[in-house]
């Protein structure tokens, strides 16, 4: 499998990060480096094995489904970029 | 009585308490001693006012008869934690500026249990990165040279901060994330010890994160003691990390005896790598007879799958990364790209994160991407998650057989200059090849220094524990330690 500019570009774009036309080649490079490495994990017979969800054994655990937190608007906007008025400030999504 | 930055936690825990020396001396000779390591770039965020003000409260526990376990314990902190009030980037600059509003609740039992904390350090970027060379804060220097040469060394990464300010007599002992090697290597790599605790030990909350399912925190120590003095007030149930684990917490300080007559430690084979180097290779071996002349029987085992441990933690933490610091929004905190007329959202997100963002950052954040896009997650996600269940069976199996505890190098070689290994992102990752299985696993592993190499700098061997058995992991470590003698520091040259 080898990753063209086209794929990085489209990568690049499903990440949410804006690559340079003229830096997709190197990045398709990388990209063809690091799965050329992962590509190994063909060899693997994984027949009637089970994906891994959690290392641990352990059962999640409940509790009653109620407002425990909160109230606390001033802090959580404290680091925003741009806050205005009690809201997360963005440009402008819907014309 | 040992200078002041030099004491090791136990030492000075019992000279406080003796009355010998105080919190704000031994707090003080350390800002100093940080004030004058610059070199080094170990410390990035200097904390000294809240240092000072928690080393007057443990003064004043101390005369009250009250003191904690850590009482008065000067420590730094990896800026992957965050500490309210403090900045906490994860070496990120897309994270500059940000200052938590809440503590990690790794660093509020530190401080409950009286820990003083210098400052925050020096890391690889959201602490990917074998080398400390992806930090938006620069190199972390190590403070070991190979004899007169000056060449700079790393201190390994992504813990590299807080390696080099423990081998550097900057603090007494720091807090370190593991989630492919990241304690382990760097304590190696600068002759101190480090150990990552079972998956769950330590909660993960308020810690950046970086892949979820194999982070954990853990203390890097100047010996086997401090290490479980340090562990032992980190770890703990937290209802806040749902993967916390609810056991209680054994006092493994009080484990280390030192006897492990009858322990059964396991030589796995496939750790035999082509092209080891010799030295490392010797190591190995004079590790086996130490642990034999203590007692312990040594056995040879197999641990098949481990050649693909290393291609499988490169998809599974790079999927657990671009799902993670998906948060990086340029909305919430941190850093915010200035947009031109005509931009909106996306473009706003796609610039914030490229300007945020580091090469190797993007690089895994992608190829998480990439490995998780439709088409592709069985071929490798799936698949990866597959190995990742064969791989903790190979240790499984051989914990069923009676292996107590297994030993391997830490690292396949020692610290390597600066710059070199940039060039190639594999040949970086093969830092973790004996390191990485252990995180897969979700077992504890401990790195203890055990000689020096040709070029006078430190080696390490790693222990790997049964799960939930680290007072039994940190006692064949103390042994390990004991048989060792390894008492070098490096020469003062910053």
């Amino acid at each position: 499998m080898s990753i063209d500019t086209e794929t990085a570009a489209r990568v690049a774009k499903l990440a949410r990060i804006k690559v340079e036309d003229e830096a997709l080649e190197g990045l398709a490079q990388d990209f063809n480096t690091i799965l050329g490495f992962i590509e190994q994990l063909q060899e693997v017979d994984v027949e009637g094995i089970e994906p891994m969800t959690g290392v641990t054994p352990m059962r999640l655990k409940r509790r009653p489904d109620g407002v425990t937190d909160g109230g606390m608007q001033d802090k959580v906007l404290s680091n925003a970029p741009d806050a205005r008025e009690g809201f997360f400030a963005v440009p402008k999504v819907v014309e | 009585m040992t200078e002041l930055p030099k004491m090791k936690i136990a030492e000075a825990r019992d000279a406080l308490r003796k009355g010998d020396v105080t919190a704000i001396e031994l707090t003080e000779a350390c800002l100093k001693a940080i004030d004058g390591a610059g070199p080094l770039n170990a410390f990035v965020h200097h904390t000294p006012e809240i240092a000072t003000e928690q080393a007057r409260a443990a003064d004043a526990r101390v005369k009250a008869g009250d003191a904690p376990a850590l009482c008065g314990i000067p420590l730094g902190i990896k800026d992957l934690f965050c500490t309210k009030g403090v900045p906490s980037q994860a070496a990120s600059r897309i994270l500059q500026g940000f200052r938590p509003e809440y503590e990690s609740t790794v660093t509020s039992q530190l401080f409950d249990a009286g820990a003083v904390m210098l400052g925050k350090l020096n890391m690889d970027e959201f602490a990917m990165g074998s080398s400390n060379e992806t930090s938006t804060y620069g190199d972390v220097v190590n403070p070991w040279r190979a004899g007169n040469d000056e060449t700079k060394l790393t201190p390994g990464g992504s813990s590299g901060g807080s390696a080099a300010a423990v081998a550097a007599d900057l603090c007494l002992g720091a807090t370190g994330t593991d989630t492919g090697g990241s304690i382990r290597q760097p304590a190696a790599f600068t002759g101190i010890t480090g150990i990552k605790p079972t998956y769950g030990r330590c909660s993960r909350w308020g810690i950046v994160a970086f892949a979820s399912s194999l982070d954990q925190a853990g203390p890097m120590a100047k010996d086997v003691r401090d290490a479980a003095i340090l562990l032992q007030a980190m770890c703990g149930h937290d209802p806040k990390d749902s993967t916390s684990a609810d056991l209680p917490v054994p006092d493994f300080e009080s484990m280390l005896t030192g006897d492990i007559k009858g322990k059964v430690i396991g030589i796995p084979r496939e750790y035999r790598m082509d092209g080891m180097p010799d030295e490392i290779e010797a190591l190995w071996s004079e590790g086996r007879k130490m642990l034999q002349d203590a007692g312990a029987e040594l056995r040879d085992i197999s641990l098949p799958h481990t050649k693909y441990a290393l291609p499988a933690y490169y998809v599974i933490a790079p999927a657990e990364a671009s799902s993670n610091l998906a948060r990086y929004d340029g909305v919430r905190y941190g850093h915010r790209a200035t947009l031109s007329q005509g931009d909106g959202i996306t473009e706003m997100y796609e610039k914030t994160r490229a300007e945020g963002f580091g090469d190797e950052v993007k690089r895994r954040v992608m190829i998480g991407t990439y490995v998780l896009s439709a088409g592709f997650y069985d071929a490798y996600y799936n698949r990866a998650r597959k190995v990742r269940t064969l791989i903790k069976r190979d240790f499984e199996t051989v914990f069923a057989e009676g292996i107590d505890a297994i030993l391997t190098p830490a690292t396949p070689s020692s610290a390597f200059a600066l710059g070199q290994e940039q060039a190639d992102p594999v040949q970086m990752y093969l830092n973790d090849v004996f390191t990485v299985t252990v995180n897969l696993a979700g077992l504890p592993g401990i790195a203890v220094p055990a000689g020096l190499d040709r070029k006078g700098l430190p080696l390490g061997l790693q222990l790997i524990g049964r799960p939930w058995e680290e007072g039994d992991l940190l006692n064949t470590a103390y042994a390990l330690e004991r048989a060792a003698g390894f008492v070098d520091k490096p020469a003062k040259w910053w």
